[in-house]
């Protein structure tokens, strides 16, 4: 039980670490990407160009 | 032969064969030939089905139970359904259920009926909800106002209170303006003809259960999640028509990029059902009962209720009215968002922060003290996205600085942005296991949840209002001077409310665990009650306050409607363009 609570526990640790690190330079990546940015400036657009 | 009151050629019916074999007929099919003229469609009735179906369970249930709320809330619910097929029905034989179309002249025909009502019922709600909590404050401050009797009584009134805030006025804001903001930012029409008016009917439906339940003495005694199983399947339904119609625009949208605030929606939407089916895991005693036990017990029943009930904050209260922060401010402030790029690392960082955060409600408790530290934990590194957001909103204005002295609606939304910011500092240092130690169980959390949801939620939907109601019925608001009337009044209501529940609620702490020279406690609990009395009383005038403010932006919302200059559809600044319904 206690062996079994460690290893998950140290799997849990490492691993949500690396894992939420992953996803958060996947996200910063993605949105700092240089040839992203064009569509993203287009997107913030969105509200405002809706009337025409 | 039944002549249609529409201009509409008439429903030709075979003549000796059962209404219903015209009825069930999908679109363009024909029957033998015969040239149809209008047809139930799938989505009429597929409806009519599920409301047939709940009408008769509920009628069951109403006869044969012995709990008289249940017999109540089941006939309540059955009478609803009857209604809506009716409704459907009417629409039928009237011939107006023919599709809409969904552009007009080469542009998007948006379906803005649900959204005008959910507005109106926010509005009614929101009344409504801080009335009993002005009540409930005076309460504490004058227990005779409990009037001994059970329907009136704290316990009781308290859950009616934060529903109704939350989850009526809150919930129908975001209602009113998801819908809103979908239809416009993907140029697409609402799908579906009955599913919009089923999730706003069937949402105030729950809310009316889910009230009057409370009133009558029915709760599952979890906080933000007090209705009992019937009133959460119901719920259940509501919801699963609300994301598939929240999907629709999405689906068809002719923009190529699904904008920001669509996403903080998205993830309110689904978020809340996740969390709302799993902390409503309960079996009934019975199908003839009102009360239901929970499928876990003890410490994970607690754990599940505090994942859900912090994710009722970042999720509903935090994530939903972030996607009207990055629709509303834009559009008022007439420039795009801060910065995009930041919205997204905002988006993500945020959800997938937030769903960890709950453990935090059960520092020194029997939840094991790893699970409480990952609580704090995640709850501090959430001060980043909650800031980055917070930047977002406000830096918006960057350049465009006077608007807040010009426009008061402007001024209500950054200020909401700002105690967003304020309640997203003091909230992750609560979470310190020490901090947490003086803080919990005392007024000073009722005060930080104020702060955001008189502060943020309240002053963000307030400027949504404030925006919505003119863009719904092309008129111009009605006045901006009684909206600086309703920020100044409001905003004095707040201080009152916030600063009473700090010192109240330090002090209540600090005497809690003042030890005199002999070890023990210096203060027994009446006397930390007695001492919170003048700040129970500042805390009740601060409500007032709030209360009044709103009451000015009642006003203020059905003149805009009844006497407010119509605006052309171009070029007046603010106006929206909605073609008629």
């Amino acid at each position: 039980m206690d062996a079994t609570y460690t290893a998950l526990a140290h799997f849990a640790q490492t691993g949500g670490l690396l894992y939420f690190m992953a996803i958060f330079a996947g996200v910063v990546l993605y949105a700092c990407w240089p040839s992203n940015g064009e569509r993203f400036n287009d997107a913030s657009q969105i509200p405002l160009r809706e009337d025409d | 032969m039944y002549q249609g009151r529409g201009n509409l050629p008439p429903i030709e019916l075979r003549s000796g064969s059962p209404i219903w074999t015209n009825l069930f007929t999908l679109y363009g099919a024909n029957i033998m030939g015969e040239r149809k003229v209008r047809y139930l469609s799938l989505e009429e009735g597929g409806y009519t089905v599920l409301l047939l179906v709940a009408a008769i369970f509920c009628l069951i249930i109403a006869g044969k139970t012995w709990d008289q709320v249940l017999a109540f809330h089941t006939a309540l619910i059955a009478l609803a359904s009857l209604a809506g097929i009716f409704f459907i029905f009417r629409r039928y034989f009237d011939g107006n259920n023919n599709p809409a179309p969904l552009e007009i002249n080469g542009k998007p025909n948006y379906n803005m009926g649900p959204v005008k009502f959910a507005t109106w019922a926010s509005v009614f709600w929101g009344i409504a909800g801080f009335s009993v909590g002005v009540i409930i404050a005076s309460q504490l401050a004058f227990p005779a106002l409990n009037f001994d009797l059970p329907w009136t009584n704290f316990g009781r009134l308290r859950p009616l209170h934060t529903s109704a805030v939350i989850f009526a006025f809150g919930g129908n804001v975001l209602i009113a303006t998801s819908f809103y903001v979908v239809q416009r930012t993907c140029q697409a029409r609402l799908m579906g003809a009955i599913s919009p008016w089923f999730v706003v009917l069937g949402y105030n439906l729950f809310i009316v259960v889910a009230g009057t339940g409370y009133l009558l003495g029915v709760t599952q005694s979890k906080e933000y999640a007090e209705p009992e199983w019937y009133a959460d399947l119901l719920l259940t339904i509501v919801w699963v028509a609300y994301l598939l119609t929240f999907l629709g625009p999405i689906w068809r949208r002719k923009e190529a990029h699904i904008y920001v605030a669509n996403w903080f929606y998205l993830a309110f939407i689904v978020t809340i059902a996740v969390l709302h089916l799993f902390n409503n895991a309960a079996i009934p005693v019975s199908i003839y009962s009102t009360k239901s036990y929970i499928v876990w017990g003890g410490v994970q029943d607690a754990m599940v209720q505090w994942w859900y009930g912090h994710n009722a904050v970042g999720f509903f209260l935090t994530a939903g009215f972030l996607a009207i922060m990055y629709y509303f401010i834009p559009k008022r402030a007439e420039r795009p968002v801060y910065s995009y790029r930041l919205s997204i690392v905002h988006f993500w960082a945020l959800i997938f922060l937030y769903i960890w955060a709950g453990p935090h409600h059960l520092h020194y408790t029997s939840l094991p003290q790893w699970a409480g530290t990952l609580g704090m934990t995640f709850s501090i590194i959430l001060w980043m996205p909650s800031w980055g957001g917070m930047i977002n909103g406000l830096m918006t204005l960057s350049g465009a600085w006077d608007k807040l002295r010009t426009d008061p609606v402007l001024r209500m939304m950054v200020v909401s942005v700002a105690f967003y910011g304020m309640a997203t500092f003091e909230g992750p240092l609560m979470s310190i296991r020490a901090v947490n130690g003086l803080s919990h169980y005392t007024d000073w959390t009722i005060g930080h949840v104020h702060a955001g949801a008189l502060g943020w939620v309240g002053y963000i939907s307030f400027g949504a209002l404030y925006c919505l109601v003119p863009w719904l019925y092309n008129k111009s608001l009605y006045s901006l001077r009684l909206v600086n009337w309703h920020f100044w009044v409001s905003t004095l209501g707040i201080v009152f409310y916030i600063c009473s529940m700090w010192v109240s609620g330090i002090m209540q702490g600090l005497m809690w665990r003042a030890y005199d020279s002999l070890g023990f406690l210096e203060y027994s609990f009446i006397e930390t009650v007695d001492a919170m009395y003048p700040f129970y009383v500042m805390r009740a005038f601060g409500g007032l306050l709030f209360l009044a403010g709103a009451l000015v932006m009642v006003y203020n919302l059905v003149m805009t409607v009844r006497a407010g200059e119509a605006v052309e559809s171009e070029g007046a600044g603010q106006a929206a363009l909605t073609p008629a319904e």
